[in-house]
Parts: structure tokens; C-alpha cells; sequence
């Protein structure tokens, strides 16, 4: 399957330093607004929760409701105080669920 | 000529024909009052402060499906002063709804930035529910120029 689910973290930090984390997802998050021609709602479909979590902490979390865009970014800053794994973790829409790691290094 | 009771009687028959109009556009779109009872029920209806809140979001675009916003909340983030939550809601899209964004001491700054769905030029209401239980407001206005608006 294609990659849909994009991260940005640096490599590498200074220990203690404020890091701005982004991330991405390829999806259409159907509002529910839409109508199709017929006059039919296209049914609401999000992949409404995200959880950012480091070293298996909870960091950052985000719901998010119609209003969001298509292909929905989000960037957030995290204080880095030792080396370790992010976790991205986008839920929503029945069991559908998008993961990915990246590892940050703190060096000194 | 029109007697006053013939003007009457247009005047009862134009309001009649208009009323389902107004109920299909009430239906159609939340109104600010919509956006305002969303936030005091997300926020538990705690009494609100303006300022502390810089939302950013361009001053018009034609790209409403995307439009860019970045919420900043003026707080050092330690361990005793920090942003639990920031809530947005829009005050004229179909729901008002936007998104929610948890925060902790951990993020060391206060700062998100997203993109969002604008049906038509509005108010973006961003509330910031702070460590202590206060809630601070903040608003912008984008205005959608040409398009569709976000019917997408």
C-alpha cells in the first residue's frame, strides 16, 4: 500500500531543547457536509484521533471534527529531554489505524 | 392603487413564502449562537477571558478547503502554569465543530498549526482551557473569496 501516513523530527537535539514535530495523513475526511448529485449526504468518515506519544508517554493528542481538512497536518513542539522513539498513531473510522516511528538522538 | 389592506395581505404572503427558505438556512448552517453553545459545552461553561490567544489564519483565500491556521497561546508550559486544551470552533460552517488539541508541560511551547475547512467568510472562535481552570479566548476572521467554499 502506498505511504499515507508522513512524519518530520529531527535527528538529532540538544537535551532539553524544544523540537517542532509535524506530521501528515493522506486521507479524504469526509465532513458529512458533502451532497452528492442525487441529493444523498456522503456518510461522515474521519480518522478522527490522533495520539503522539513518546517513549510511550502521551505527548500530544488531538480530536478532530469536521472542520479539519482533507489530508489532515498537524505540527506541535515537544521538549526533547533524552534520546527515543515518537510514536504517531492516527485512529478513527472504524478500526482503520495509521502508525509510524521515528527515533530522535540527543547528543551532549 | 393599494389599499393598506391589500398591502397587508402581500406583505403576510411574502414573509409565508419565505419562512421555508429561512428554515432550509438554518439547517443548512450553525450560526455564531451554534458555535458559542458548542464551546461553552466543550470548555464546561466556564467563564471565558479574551486575550492570551493568537490565532493566525489568512485575511482571505480562494483555497477553502485548506486554510492554514496556527493557534499560539501566550504560557511558559511548566509544571504549575500550562494549556490543558485548546478548542476551536468555526461560527459558520454546517457544524461547528473544528478540533480539539491536548496539550501538556512536555510540549515546553504552546503552539499548533493545522489546516481547516471554511464554508464561508467567518469568525474562528479558538479557546484555551489553561492549568489553573481558566479559559481564554481568541478569535480571527478569514474571509473566502470566489470558489465554492468548502462543500467538500
Amino acid at each position: 500500500m502506498r505511504n499515507r501516513l508522513h512524519v518530520k523530527v529531527p535527528a538529532t537535539v540538544a537535551r532539553g531543547e524544544v523540537v517542532r514535530v509535524m506530521t501528515k495523513l493522506n486521507h479524504p475526511m469526509e465532513s458529512g457536509w458533502r451532497k452528492r448529485l442525487d441529493g444523498q449526504v456522503v456518510a461522515k468518515a474521519l480518522m478522527g484521533e490522533f495520539v503522539c506519544l513518546f517513549n510511550g508517554r502521551e505527548v500530544f493528542r488531538a480530536d478532530l471534527d469536521s472542520g479539519t481538512a482533507s489530508d489532515p497536518y498537524l505540527s506541535f513542539y515537544v521538549r526533547v529531554e533524552e534520546s527515543g522513539v515518537f510514536r504517531f498513531v492516527w485512529s478513527g473510522e472504524g478500526d482503520t489505524r495509521f502508525e509510524r516511528e521515528a527515533r530522535i538522538e540527543v547528543d551532549g | 392603487m393599494l389599499s393598506r389592506r391589500d398591502i397587508l395581505l402581500l406583505c403576510a404572503a411574502v414573509t409565508a413564502s419565505a419562512l421555508p427558505f429561512g428554515a432550509a438556512l438554518r439547517e443548512a448552517r450553525a450560526a455564531p449562537r451554534d458555535a458559542k453553545a458548542r464551546l461553552a459545552e466543550l470548555t464546561g461553561g466556564a467563564e471565558q477571558q479574551q486575550g492570551g490567544v493568537d490565532i493566525t489564519l489568512p485575511e482571505a483565500t480562494d483555497q477553502a478547503r485548506h486554510v492554514p491556521m496556527r493557534i499560539a497561546v501566550d504560557s511558559p508550559m511548566t509544571e504549575d502554569d500550562y494549556v490543558k486544551v485548546i478548542h476551536v470552533v468555526a461560527e459558520r460552517n454546517p457544524t461547528p465543530a473544528i478540533a480539539s488539541f491536548h496539550l501538556s508541560p512536555a510540549n515546553g511551547r504552546a503552539e499548533i498549526s493545522t489546516r481547516i475547512r471554511l464554508l464561508q467568510t467567518q469568525v474562528v472562535v479558538a479557546a484555551a482551557e489553561m492549568s489553573d481552570g481558566s479559559v481564554r479566548i481568541g478569535k480571527a476572521r478569514c474571509k473566502i473569496i470566489g470558489g465554492a467554499g468548502a462543500c467538500g
